[in-house]
């Protein structure tokens, strides 16, 4: 088993309160479109190496939809949505923390963990920052704006492609062992090459027609007592991010050269916190 | 599906590929899969039944060694639309029509027969390969082009795709088509002469089942067939048909395609000739409503049909073999592209671990002939017939006696009209008619003339607009990447795409070909151009112009709905 956890941080609705919160129960949820783009990643490995795909999502009880679209259209096994009041209005922080938690009681509960995937950012927070703490949390490698992958099996490496924009755009690979995170690039595409790989997604696809349809029976709930959260750090209250306006919000500037990553070597891993430092900041 | 192929390559390896899920292709796929044979199907379309066109009767004849329904449970019930219970030929001249009872040659041989549309038809085939494939680990693939044979030292080992790495089989199954480029590849088709085309041409009408009930006379296990000849399309060879589906009628036209070019001829008017002719009114009623317009060549078995259709491990079947038989007005196709299906995987499952790669090719032509498909297909009769028949002089003094008032009286006098009912209905009569106005236009027009009644009901049906029919049509283009290049611009060599192509026309700038006038050093010159985008498929232009012609790639090009 290669792939195991999807966390698809989905959101989608766009309602705010009069503090500026978001409103989830105003607006109708939807898939973030960019998670689209990680889940076929992970569709796309599950395809070519076999393995599990769980669909993990924060939010509010409605999330659930949002983890049966997910099942319906790549085929995820089961689900695991993580939610309760006293999760709500979390910022990305807040988020991060409550979501590594969620995979941390995945790999010790249900099943280890080779690869987390996410998408590039919400389409409303639009911070890019959820994927990198979350990962920062689980102290993994993180690949980022990946517009292809590979995986060797064997030797428990990934290849990555990753869209590097500038004012040229490049195409950098990077390797990293596994477990890792990969956080997609909307330029992502699968490929199917094989005749094999495109037999076994059409097969995926009938089997999970099933059980999509019975989405219930496959669906987790976590709250943060069984995630052993304080609320304290959780929440509203545990998220330090403050949202004064919505703006438009310029390009965020990202790396230009070839990184390789070994998480082993903690030394190497420090300047890719620190090139991950400036969003962590906030836009 | 192993990765390595028999030489340690580094491909994909299937003991069998099926290119194509037509019914030639989904019965090969069938009959292998019941082999235990582990087989892969390989479509252009979207889904089966997407790209895929025809009039269409499907035939069980009696004779046959495989009918659809012997491979397909169920298939009469869930995929067919009505049966037929009533089939006419009109002999038309002007607005003088005389019918004639078919039945006889329609029942020759035939166990039953059903209206079809394609989409619904293959698409529930597809659906029950995949089925049967999946359990001997292969399956059905679509939105996959084939696009080449993959060879070693020489030899047909494989094929290449657009979509996916090159694939090794055992066995490759060529069910894709007429203007197979497969065939066309392993040298065993041309795509040359116009004389071995027909060009088919049909529309999908909107119809309330009551209604075609009430029109017909029929009730809903009920169906008709009617074709039409005569002097309706001038002096095009060819005819018209009108076949009734559950809730829509099935109306066209199929001619011979050198006949087209001959006259210059635009198919959508000959279509509308049909559809705006007086004997129509009844059966359209008002409010004609055109779902669909389509078009496709189809290729005539008496001259093409190949006798040995297979090299190394490839074989032929259906359409891409030639093996579509115009048995007279009757048109059986889709029947023995499923025969030869199920025959060249009888053939593979016989010879099965022959070191010989051609061993189950020669065994599928042995088959092909002691089954009787082959005499079928290649009728001995019209060989002799067209030696004579064909020579132009002997076609225009048998026209010139027959149009001579003499000629007329002795067509038209009550007795013909027995003997000519009857000669219709003579399978082996049929099978000789030589491919000429004689048969096509002189007598039937004739016996319209004198032996007809006037119609002159008022047909208000005004059928769509080629614009408005391309405009209702579905595409996916794949833009930037036009799958027919137009080699030679000059009217001599491209000029007759401009009328036989089905969606254009010399008085419409929107279809794919078009005329232009350039100058150059003060000379006018007409050349031809070409836009790929409203293009239908049916592959006219392959055959009657200068042109390197392909398929588009999987999923893009027209989706047809109906079919
Ligand atoms: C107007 C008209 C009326 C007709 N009327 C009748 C009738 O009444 N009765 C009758 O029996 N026949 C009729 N025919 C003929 C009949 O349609 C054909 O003979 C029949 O469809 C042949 O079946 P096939 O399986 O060989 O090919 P097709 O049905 O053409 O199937 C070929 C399949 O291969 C696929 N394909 C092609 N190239 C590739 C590629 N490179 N890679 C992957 N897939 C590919 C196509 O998408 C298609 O699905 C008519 C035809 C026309 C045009
Ligand atoms: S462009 Fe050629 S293949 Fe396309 S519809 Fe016209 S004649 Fe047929």
């Amino acid at each position: 088993m290669l792939t195991k956890g999807v966390p698809d941080f989905s959101e989608g609705a766009v309602s705010f309160d009069e503090d500026g919160h978001l409103e989830r129960g105003k607006t109708p949820t939807v898939m973030n479109p960019n998670d689209a783009f990680a889940l076929e990643a992970a569709l796309q490995t599950r395809v070519r190496h076999g393995g599990h795909v769980s669909g993990m999502s924060m939010g509010p009880p409605g999330y659930a939809e949002v983890l049966e679209g997910a099942m319906e259209s790549v085929y995820t096994d089961d689900s695991y949505l993580l939610s309760d009041r006293e999760l709500a209005a979390s910022d990305t922080w807040a988020t991060a923390i409550t979501v590594s938690s969620g995979i941390e009681k995945y790999r010790e509960e249900v099943a280890d963990v080779d690869l987390v995937f996410a998408g590039f950012k919400t389409a409303d927070g639009e911070t890019g920052q959820t994927g990198p703490q979350t990962c920062w949390a689980l102290e993994w490698p993180i690949v980022t704006h990946v517009i292809a992958l590979d995986i060797d099996p064997d030797e428990r490496r990934l290849r990555a492609k990753r869209l590097v924009e500038g004012d040229v755009d490049e195409i950098e690979t990077v390797e990293t062992p596994l477990p890792c995170m990969v956080v997609t690039d909307p330029e992502f595409e699968p490929t199917y090459r094989k005749a094999s790989h495109r037999l076994t997604h059409k097969e995926l696809r009938a089997e999970t027609q099933e059980r999509a349809a019975d989405h219930d029976e496959h669906l987790t709930t976590w709250d943060h007592a069984d995630l052993n959260l304080d609320p304290d750090y959780i929440g509203l209250d545990g998220s330090p991010t403050i949202v004064s306006s919505v703006d438009p919000i310029p390009k965020a500037p990202s790396e230009r050269e070839a990184t390789m990553i070994d998480p082993d070597d903690g030394t190497a891993m420090e300047p890719v916190l620190e090139e991950l430092q400036p969003f962590a900041g906030g836009d | 599906m192993s990765t390595n192929g028999s030489n340690g390559s580094e491909y994909e390896h299937y003991e069998a590929v099926v290119v194509g899920c037509g019914p030639g292709g989904a019965a090969a796929a069938a009959r292998l899969a019941e082999h235990g044979v582990e087989t892969l199907v390989l479509e252009r379309g979207v889904e089966a039944g997407s790209k895929n066109v025809s009039g269409g009767l499907i035939y069980a004849e009696d004779s046959a060694p495989y009918t659809i329904d012997d491979l397909f449970d169920g298939f009469r019930e869930e995929a067919a639309e009505r049966p037929v219970t009533d089939y006419r030929i009109h002999n038309i001249a002007g607005d003088k029509v005389k019918t004639y009872d078919l039945t006889d040659l329609h029942e020759h041989d035939t166990d039953w027969c059903d209206a079809v549309l394609r989409r619904q038809m293959d698409s529930w085939l597809e659906a029950r390969v995949h089925e049967k494939t999946s359990e001997t680990g292969g399956g059905v693939l679509t939105n996959v082009r084939v696009n080449g044979l993959l060879r070693e030292d020489g030899e047909i080992i494989g094929v290449t795709c657009d979509e996916l790495d090159p694939i090794e089989a055992d066995l490759i199954v060529a069910a894709d088509g007429v203007n197979s480029e497969l065939a066309r590849e392993a040298g065993l088709m041309d795509w040359e002469e116009p004389d071995e085309w027909f060009q088919g041409v049909k529309a999908v009408v909107d119809m309330d089942p009551e209604a075609v009930n009430h029109r017909f006379g029929i009730d809903d296990d009920e169906g008709v067939a009617h074709l039409f000849s005569g002097d309706l399309f001038e002096d095009v060879r060819g005819g018209g048909f009108l076949y009734t589906n559950e809730e829509s009628l099935s109306i066209g036209t199929v001619f011979h395609l050198d006949s087209l070019v001959a006259e210059q001829a635009e198919p959508h008017e000959l279509l509308d000739a049909l559809l705006t002719h007086p004997m129509m009114a009844h059966w359209i009623g008002d409010g004609y409503d055109e779902r669909e317009y389509a078009a496709k060549l189809v290729p005539d078995s008496k001259k093409v049909a190949h006798r040995e259709p297979y090299r190394d491990r490839l074989v032929l079947v259906g359409d891409a073999a030639g093996q579509m038989q115009a048995q007279g007005p009757i048109i059986k196709g889709m029947n023995h592209a499923v025969t030869a299906g199920a025959l060249a995987a009888d053939a593979f499952a016989i010879t099965r671990g022959n070191a010989d790669s051609e061993a189950a090719g020669r065994r599928y032509a042995k088959l092909l002939e002691d089954s009787g498909t082959m005499a079928k297909l290649r009728p001995k009769q019209y060989d002799l017939a067209r030696t004579v028949g064909e020579r132009d002089a002997v076609t225009n003094v048998v026209d010139r006696v027959l149009e001579s008032p003499l000629g007329s009286v002795a067509l038209g006098n009550s007795l013909a009209d027995r003997v000519l009912e009857r000669a219709y209905n003579s399978p082996f009569l049929v099978s000789m008619l030589p491919d000429t106005r004689t048969g096509y236009t002189t007598v039937p027009t004739v016996i319209g003339e004198a032996r007809g009644k006037s119609i002159r009901w008022k047909n208000d049906a005004e059928p769509p607009s080629l614009e408005e029919r391309i405009g209702e049509l579905t595409y996916d283009t794949d833009v930037g990447n036009p799958h027919i290049e137009l080699l030679d611009d000059s009217a001599e060599a491209s000029g007759a795409a401009v009328y036989a192509c089905p969606v254009s026309a010399e008085a419409f700038g929107g279809g794919c070909y078009r005329t232009e006038q350039v100058k150059t050093n003060g000379d006018e010159e007409t050349v031809v151009s070409l836009d790929t985008q409203p293009c239908v498929e049916c592959g006219t232009c392959a055959i009657v112009a200068d042109t390197a012609w392909e398929h588009p790639r999987g999923g893009k090009g027209v989706e047809y709905r109906e079919g």
